[in-house]
């Protein structure tokens, strides 16, 4: 009843190429952004539970958005370009390190020259974009493979970025600052003398960064660039007999998921965990993206975020559940349960719904159009 | 001439441990070439295998049998461990799966493997747990040659011996084995090979069971060189670039490119790796993978790819 467009007419060609065309869906975008920008801030400032805790904050939602905006990355290429990639982790790493280096002063002495090479701290905003840049600059380098083999083959390529930069960040000592432990700290979060500090700060942060992204990315998945993608993605032969360069649309694929992945790698070093090491990026955290996505739906910006949350929230509950049930488990049980747990998921989902959460949903809304009557 | 000897003795070294990667490999192209199924989870299935195998002979030991029964029946309850697993991903993962694309089956591998490995550590425990199966003393070698003579670790020599009886048990099972035919047949055309009455959920069980076998090979090895452990599932992403080096469809491929792995990979550690920083084992084979992959995409031995990119 609530949830129908009949008489909402479109009347000119922009209205209906709209980015949300039915007027419901734009009133719940609308109410979940209100939330998200007003609601939890002035929950958090009247300390009403559970938002007055900093853990929901800094243990749940940051890590939710940064790893939602990475799952975005993923997304453009493993969902709409169909290339899949296990080097996710690499490419936030890269999107990690190089925005500290730039951070604080890129010093490179070419001592053979006799001189060197030295560019002044940048300020954070401007490091952690151009480390999104510096991230899709490997991604083109590493996705140039792609060019000529696919699939599973694609996948071990992508997997030599994962293990190739986990030891580059851990060996080469110039990208560390030559820090003895080998782990960085992240420069103080200064945004036009604004600087970041408490929880709810960091979370606007990226909250805004994450908005914008994930806009910027429904509206390119929907455009020429996205149709060209899922073009490939859905039978490549046929896609550059209809006139579509693989080469173009395959590096620019890997460029703009590398750069968000990056930029989503600079954010979850530098305002997440605020110090950290190459271990943060292993090829863990490269599965947990695909998972995400996996589960949350290939090829749905909105998936990226449903997945996200599942994947984030899954192993809390599995925490928090026994012992609310009086049978308390010890921790690596709910590890190897958790392991379990996944597992079957994702052989479920792909099973029975290949297209994750976001079909679920999408299906759900299909039904609500007709409810009550069943036609 | 102190290159000579150290480089003999990095290289048989290499080789050596090449050919244990190759065992893992071996699962991988076992399964693909049968079911086209890329098995992420040989790792996890080595992990499987190597605790069951491992945890029976402790418990058996403890409760007073002789160490040879105890090895047999230990053996014998990972084969069963084995032959269950594989029964339970040909019912309720792949089964389901017929048809679908290849990234699919792959991505649901790697499902296989998280329940793997929590469902492996759960029942067995997730310690790290000593194997002795094959003895672990060192040779030496040509010391009339060389001072100081090479150094050649026993268990490596086992691994090869190993390792080359399963490829020969391999060979006969697919060229003169009435299940070894139908195996190939199913690996040229499921279609046609379910219409000249093939089971083809029957030869998928036998797929996946010949590749636990293997895993269960490997895991005696594998488990006397480190010790049953978790990390022993990193051996499958290991595995990968020697299957991209040997050619995903070759079990020749497997064996040499885990050879060139192996051997590369020591050696560019030894002698190079001094000077950008060591640790170069970690990402060696990876990126010799990346190379043969933008030269020659279907590896060494691989079938030609015919699918244009």
């Amino acid at each position: 009843m609530l949830y129908r467009e009949a008489g909402q007419f479109k009347t000119t060609y922009a209205e209906d190429m709209a980015i949300f065309p039915i007027h419901q869906d734009r009133i719940a975008l609308a109410i979940l952004l209100g939330i998200a920008f007003i609601g939890v801030p002035l929950l958090a400032d009247f300390d009403i539970w559970p938002f007055g805790s900093d853990y929901l904050l800094r243990a749940i939602l940051l890590p939710f958005l940064i790893l939602a905006l990475a799952a975005i990355g993923v997304n453009i290429l493993v969902g709409y370009c169909g290339q899949i990639s296990l080097g996710s982790g690499a490419f936030m790493a890269v999107g990690a390190y190089s925005a500290y280096k730039l951070g604080t002063g890129v010093h490179i002495p070419l001592a053979w020259l006799g001189f060197a090479i030295s560019i002044p701290p940048l300020p954070v905003l401007l490091s952690i974009l151009l480390g999104g840049l510096t991230a899709a600059v490997v991604g083109i380098l590493f996705g140039i493979p792609s060019l000529r083999i696919k699939g599973l083959y694609l996948a071990v390529a992508t997997l030599a970025a994962q293990f190739f930069f986990d030891w580059v960040f851990l060996r080469v000592a110039w990208f560390t600052n030559y820090a003895p432990s080998g782990s960085v700290n992240a420069p103080t979060l200064d945004f036009f003398g604004l600087n970041v500090g408490t929880p709810i700060e960091r979370y606007m942060l990226c909250l805004i960064f994450v908005t914008v992204f994930a806009f910027l990315a429904k509206n390119l998945v929907r455009g020429n660039l996205g149709r060209q993608w899922m073009a490939i993605r859905d039978m490549d032969i046929a896609a550059e007999l209809i006139g579509i360069r693989p080469l173009y649309a395959k590096l620019t694929a890997f460029a703009v998921s590398s750069f968000i992945i990056g930029v989503a790698g600079a954010l979850w070093a530098f305002v997440y965990l605020g110090s950290w090491e190459p271990l943060a990026f292993s090829i863990e955290r490269s599965l947990q993206l695909l998972f995400m996505v996996i589960i949350g739906g290939l090829g749905s910006i909105m998936g990226s975020f449903i997945g996200a949350a599942f994947i984030l929230i899954l192993p809390i509950m599995l925490n928090l559940l026994p012992t609310q049930l009086g049978v308390p488990l010890s921790t690596e049980t709910i590890t190897h349960l958790e392991f379990i747990i996944f597992g079957s998921l994702i052989c479920y989902l792909l099973i029975k719904e290949p297209h994750g959460f976001a079909r679920l949903i999408s299906i759900g809304k299909e039904k609500l159009r007709l409810w009550p009557f069943p036609y | 001439m102190i290159a000579l000897g150290q480089f003999l003795e990095v290289l048989i070294g290499g080789l050596m441990s090449g050919v244990l990667y190759s065992l893992v490999a071996l699962g991988f192209v076992l399964i693909f070439k049968a079911s086209g199924v890329f098995n992420f989870a040989q790792g996890a299935m080595v992990l499987l295998a190597g605790l069951a195998l491992v945890r029976s002979l402790d418990l058996l030991v403890a409760n007073g049998f002789p160490l040879w029964v105890a090895i047999v029946l230990g053996i014998g309850f990972a084969a069963v461990i084995m032959a269950i697993t594989a029964w339970l991903i040909e019912r309720f993962v792949i089964g389901p799966l017929v048809n679908q694309d290849g990234l699919t089956l792959f991505m649901s591998t790697i499902g296989v493997t998280f329940i793997l490995e929590g469902a492996a550590q759960m029942i067995f425990g997730s310690g790290s747990y000593p194997l002795r199966l094959f003895p672990t003393d060192a040779w030496f070698l040509f010391d009339n040659l060389f001072p100081g003579g090479i150094l050649v670790n026993k268990l490596d020599v086992w691994g090869g011996f190993i390792a080359g009886i399963l490829v020969a048990g391999l060979a006969i099972f697919f060229q003169q084995t009435k299940t070894g035919r139908a195996l190939r047949a199913v690996a040229d055309d499921h279609m046609a090979a379910q219409s000249v009455g093939i089971p083809i959920g029957w030869i998928w069980f036998v797929v996946w069971l010949v590749a636990g076998l293997v895993a269960l090979v490997a895991a005696t090895v594998w488990g006397t060189k480190l010790g049953v452990q978790f990390s022993i599932t990193f051996l499958a992403l290991k595995a990968l670039p020697v299957l991209i080096i040997g050619g995903l469809t070759s079990v020749p491929g497997a064996i040499v490119g885990g050879l060139i792995v192996g051997a590369g990979e020591k050696i560019a550690e030894v002698f190079l790796g001094s000077y950008i920083g060591g640790g170069i084992e970690y990402w060696f084979a990876y990126v010799l993978a990346l190379a043969v992959l933008l030269v020659r995409p279907q590896g060494l031995f691989g079938e030609r790819i015919i699918a244009r990119v």
